[in-house]
């Protein structure tokens, strides 16, 4: 009923009737860059605000709310204040990678949400290996960080960056053994295909109980992942002041910000496509009349629905649960994450052999 | 297989836990009426302090502008910061007697640090704290305060007490 395929085809014949092949490809180029630029810059400042305001509720507050209605336009409000700070330089720092990291930081988190089905037909590029190009790029992240704390010459940042490149590797195991299991019930990595296979009930559901458990894992992983909530030692205030990013002013420190929320919604975006059925409406086989009117709820409040309430959860991750010190993180996820992972797969290996799914 | 009994046991008892808490601030998250942010300036004319609040000092006068009152000055020796000066003079009573008076009960606000201490320890009561937190003045010199009212005596105690 929503499909966003008729409104690019018809934006497509439009340019082709007027332009030539080269120029048509350079302006649909250009368009759908905006289009996810601005979006990007859009929800950024969303998490942020809705960051703030879930904290401060949770602690009994009422959070921002004197700019702007309800306090809306205070993210705005720091962005500009940001923009005007001043761009501090570290005396020994290494010019080159200092600037070059939080570009690395922003690129890799820009760069897969191109790849992220929002709605039907609204994705950037449907690659048959999608769930694989998002996290090799997520994955990229690091690299960043480690460059900045590398390059700062200043002994908070490299201690952050190794934590985080600690973390990460780490965590990066478990968060790819849970999307293994999906990819072994679906037989494919596109994620289209994924979200279509759906159609007749998110894979939570249908895959029951190891599916769930490899949700959990995916949630906690990629919280960790995302360098927030509980896992945040990479930033760790109160002991490295801010990590990674301790020298970064102004803009650049902006970019890691940003990158951190993007992320968070990546992870949330992921999950929600990947077990709770991305943009496609709950339906339940058999069900006709539940189904037609789960339908008539556009495929994008869908999605983002799904997203924002996985984001809350995080969120809640953040707000509820004291940090872990270093050796009780690489515990978590080498004792207990990665071991329950590896037998779950081995367990939805048979599930999916014998058939003893929905 | 009792050390992976005890493995499961561990992990089940670690999400409990962690459950336990998640339910907790999501109660918070989700109770608006608990919010304890007061919107201060929009909210002025009906906020109201509690009563033991630490406003500033001030001295109660009854409707005969009297009050409690001896200039005995212990608020002045126990002020850690020396915000209280008490001047006295030697006046005739109703007898005809001279005694030593309350002159004048000097009041630094500046200086104060509402600690209580000269509340707590005055043994007729004549001072307390009252409920008012706009500090606010342009004129320091405005922070300096006189707490007994111009020609207020001590009030007379009921004989035979």
């Amino acid at each position: 009923m929503y499909d966003f395929s008729q409104l690019t085809q018809a934006i497509h014949l439009f340019l082709v009737q007027h332009l030539n092949s080269s120029s048509v490809a350079i302006v649909e180029l250009v368009l759908v860059g905006l289009l996810f630029l601005t979006m990007y810059a859009i929800l950024g400042l969303t998490l942020v605000y809705m960051e703030r305001k879930v904290c401060a509720f949770i602690q009994n507050r009422l959070g921002p709310n004197r700019v702007g209605p309800l306090g809306l336009l205070q993210t705005v409000a720091d962005l500009i204040k940001l923009l005007f700070k001043e761009l501090l330089m570290v005396k020994k720092a290494d010019k080159f990678l200092f600037n070059l990291a939080p570009f690395i930081v922003v690129i890799a988190s820009m760069m897969t949400i191109g790849a992220l089905p929002f709605a039907k037909g609204f994705q950037a590029i449907d690659l048959n290996i999608g769930l694989f190009y998002i996290i090799s790029i997520t994955s990229l992240g690091v690299l960043g960080i480690l460059l900045a704390g590398w390059s700062s010459n200043s002994k908070y940042s490299l201690l952050g960056a190794l934590r985080s490149g600690a973390q990460i590797i780490s965590y990066e195991l478990s968060v790819s053994l849970s999307l293994l299991s999906i990819i072994m019930f679906t037989g494919s990595m596109q994620l289209s295909v994924i979200v279509e296979s759906q159609a007749n009930g998110w894979w939570i559901f249908k895959g029951h109980i190891p599916v769930f458990i490899s949700f959990l894992i995916f949630l906690i992983a990629s919280t960790a992942e995302t360098n927030r909530g509980p896992f945040d030692i990479a930033e760790a205030e109160s002991e490295l002041t801010a990590g990674f990013h301790t020298e970064y002013s102004g803009i650049k420190f902006a970019f890691f910000f940003l990158a951190e929320y993007m992320n968070m919604f990546l992870s949330a975006a992921l999950a929600a496509t990947v077990f709770l059925g991305g943009w496609m409406p709950f339906h339940v086989s058999g069900f006709e009349g539940l189904n037609q009117v789960m339908d008539f709820i556009p495929p994008i409040v869908w999605f983002f629905g799904k997203t924002f309430t996985l984001i809350y959860v995080i969120m809640l991750f953040k707000w509820t649960f004291p940090r872990l010190r270093v050796d009780q993180l690489l515990t978590l996820e080498w004792k207990y994450l990665l071991p329950i992972n590896l037998v779950n797969t081995i367990v939805i290996a048979f599930v999916v052999v014998m058939g003893w799914y929905f | 297989m009792n050390g992976l009994l005890n493995y499961l046991k561990e992990i089940g008892a670690g999400i409990k836990t962690l459950l336990t808490g998640m339910r907790v601030t999501s109660g918070y998250f989700f109770s608006p009426k608990e919010i304890v942010t007061q919107k201060y300036p929009e909210n002025r004319d009906t906020l109201k302090m509690f009563d033991r609040f630490k406003g500033e000092l001030e001295m109660p006068h009854t409707a005969e502008n009297t009050h409690t009152c001896t200039g005995c000055g212990i608020c002045e020796n126990v002020c850690p910061n020396g915000s209280i000066q008490i001047l006295t003079h030697k006046k005739e009573n109703e007898e005809g007697k001279l005694v030593k008076q309350l002159h004048t009960h000097i009041y630094h606000l500046s200086m104060c640090t509402f600690c209580g201490l000269c509340v707590k320890n005055c043994p007729s009561d004549a001072i307390v704290f009252n409920q008012s937190f706009e500090h606010a003045v342009f004129d320091r010199q405005k922070l300096t305060k006189v707490l007994n009212k111009p020609g207020s005596i001590l009030k007379k105690e009921a004989k035979g007490l």
